[in-house]
């Protein structure tokens, strides 16, 4: 293959799925609804203390954003698995890793960029210091395509499974774990003046890692998962 | 053909695997009883107690070496499982299904005789500790790759995906690690000095024992379960049928 069609075969698998997620609309605003619901269920079970909220607040807006993301992981590769179009991927000839990076950026552009967009007002309603939000938001920014690069193996592997959601879930939220503790520490260390950019730093590390690793292993295991 | 070939090729063979781990599996259980009772003599009734921790500092005889066989046994079944994709040996793909229940054993067992030491030294069952914690992710992970066993109806395709998601979970485990160490140390000191070198000998040779003869365990147990999973796959299989008409007469 050369490397033009390569590129048009990535081009036009994003276009695709641009075109698909603009189709459906409502399914693309389920995980932010989602977020915004868990989020609200914060403050109504531990109390409305703007002190208690604001501790919480970088923790619990991560959290929800795992969840929903891990929430739109599911359809990932389903209706593509369903419908064969993933088979006829995988006879393309074009590197099965590269299809996978395409999914996966388009699938952070429609779910994990509106989190990215979203977070100013949930932090609003958790009340974060301001300090926090710019950090939050980077956070968000690096964060969110580790979420959707991890989560992408798991989806992968879960691909032919009837029910895989909760299954996905314990697959990749042990896998979370490092990022969570990052996001939220920086955050914390934002708000109270400390260094962050340490946290900040790893967390590129891991993108970078994921990046390179990540579309790889999801083609392995979407290759098992349509043996 | 080169022996070691031959040794290779041959044990990727299910009937031959399933008459030298049968041949293997006594002499292991064996040995495993025999250092198993001289450790636990010495660790129970020879080795001195603690002067700060008393008698519960016998605990540590199955606590470290279970800490230690949850790691190993996650690391190895990275390894088998990273030769069973690459090149599709069925024996591996059979080892990483079996090890995977004994692995989540033996992090349990770590989890449950630490919170019983942490009762009376920390007076609490629980804490967020780093070590704690991460120990907990691992057997999160454990359960992930059994789940995901047991979530498909083929047996090979569920071995494969699991191999493949204990690679997953293996290159993850040194970053849950050192994160969770690093999030631990960010909120609070160290909660205790690890015992490190300094351990007494009369201490270290019934952990040293308890340390071989968990790897005893692990592998008369895993092959047990391997041959048991070779059977029910191949039970249609002419050497099942074989052996079973053997067996009856």
């Amino acid at each position: 293959m050369s490397k033009q069609a390569t590129g048009t075969a990535f081009g036009a698998l994003l276009r695709r799925d641009f075109l698909l997620a603009y189709r459906r609309r409502a399914e693309l605003l389920q995980p932010l609804v989602f977020l915004m619901v868990v989020t609200t269920l914060f403050p109504l079970g531990v109390g409305p203390s703007p002190q208690l909220l604001a501790n919480i607040a970088p923790g619990v807006i991560w959290i929800a954003a795992l969840l929903a993301s891990v929430l739109s992981l599911d359809s990932l590769f389903r209706s593509d698995f369903e419908d064969g179009t993933l088979e006829q991927m995988v006879l393309s000839g074009q590197s099965l890793a590269l299809i996978a990076l395409a999914r996966i950026v388009a699938h952070w552009l429609v779910a994990g960029l509106p989190i990215v967009l979203l977070s100013p007002l949930l932090a609003m309603w958790m009340n974060l210091p301001d300090e926090g939000l710019p950090i939050l938001i980077e956070s968000l920014v690096i964060g969110t395509p580790i979420l959707s690069l991890i989560g992408a193996i798991g989806g992968a592997l879960t691909v032919s499974l009837k029910r895989g959601g909760q299954l996905l879930s314990l697959l990749v939220f042990p896998l979370y774990v490092p990022l969570l503790i990052l996001a939220t520490s920086a955050v914390g260390a934002a708000v109270v003046d400390l260094p962050y950019t340490g946290q900040l730093g790893l967390m590129v590390s891991g993108l970078i890692v994921a990046l390179t690793l990540a579309p790889f292993a999801t083609a392995a295991a979407l290759k098992l998962s349509l043996s | 053909m080169n022996p070691i070939v031959l040794f290779f090729h041959k044990t990727g063979s299910p009937p031959w695997f399933y008459r030298f781990s049968g041949y293997l599996i006594p002499w292991l259980w064996a040995i495993f009883l025999v250092i198993t009772a001289i450790a636990l003599y010495l660790g129970f009734f020879h080795a001195p107690v603690d002067y700060q921790q008393g008698a519960t500092v016998r605990i540590m005889y199955l606590h470290v070496p279970a800490a230690w066989m949850s790691m190993m046994i996650y690391g190895l079944m990275a390894i088998m499982g990273f030769i069973a994709l690459v090149w599709r040996i069925r024996i591996m793909e059979v080892l990483v299904i079996a090890s995977a229940p004994v692995g989540a054993a033996f992090t349990m067992m770590a989890l449950m005789t630490g919170s019983l030491w942490g009762r009376p030294m920390w007076g609490t069952y629980w804490v967020w500790d780093a070590r704690l914690t991460s120990e907990l992710v691992l057997l999160f992970l454990y359960f992930g790759v059994i789940a995901l066993y047991n979530s498909f109806d083929e047996p090979r395709k569920a071995a494969r995906a699991a191999s493949l998601m204990s690679i997953v979970g293996a290159i993850n485990l040194p970053i849950i690690y050192f994160s969770v160490e690093w999030w631990n140390t960010l909120h609070q000191g160290s909660s205790f000095g690890g015992d490190g070198p300094g351990i007494h000998p009369d201490m270290l040779l019934p952990l040293l024992l308890m340390a071989i003869s968990t790897k005893f365990f692990y592998g008369a147990n895993l092959l047990s379960r391997a041959r048991l999973i070779l059977l029910k796959q191949d039970h249609r299989k002419r050497w099942v049928q074989d052996l079973l008409s053997q067996e009856k007469h």
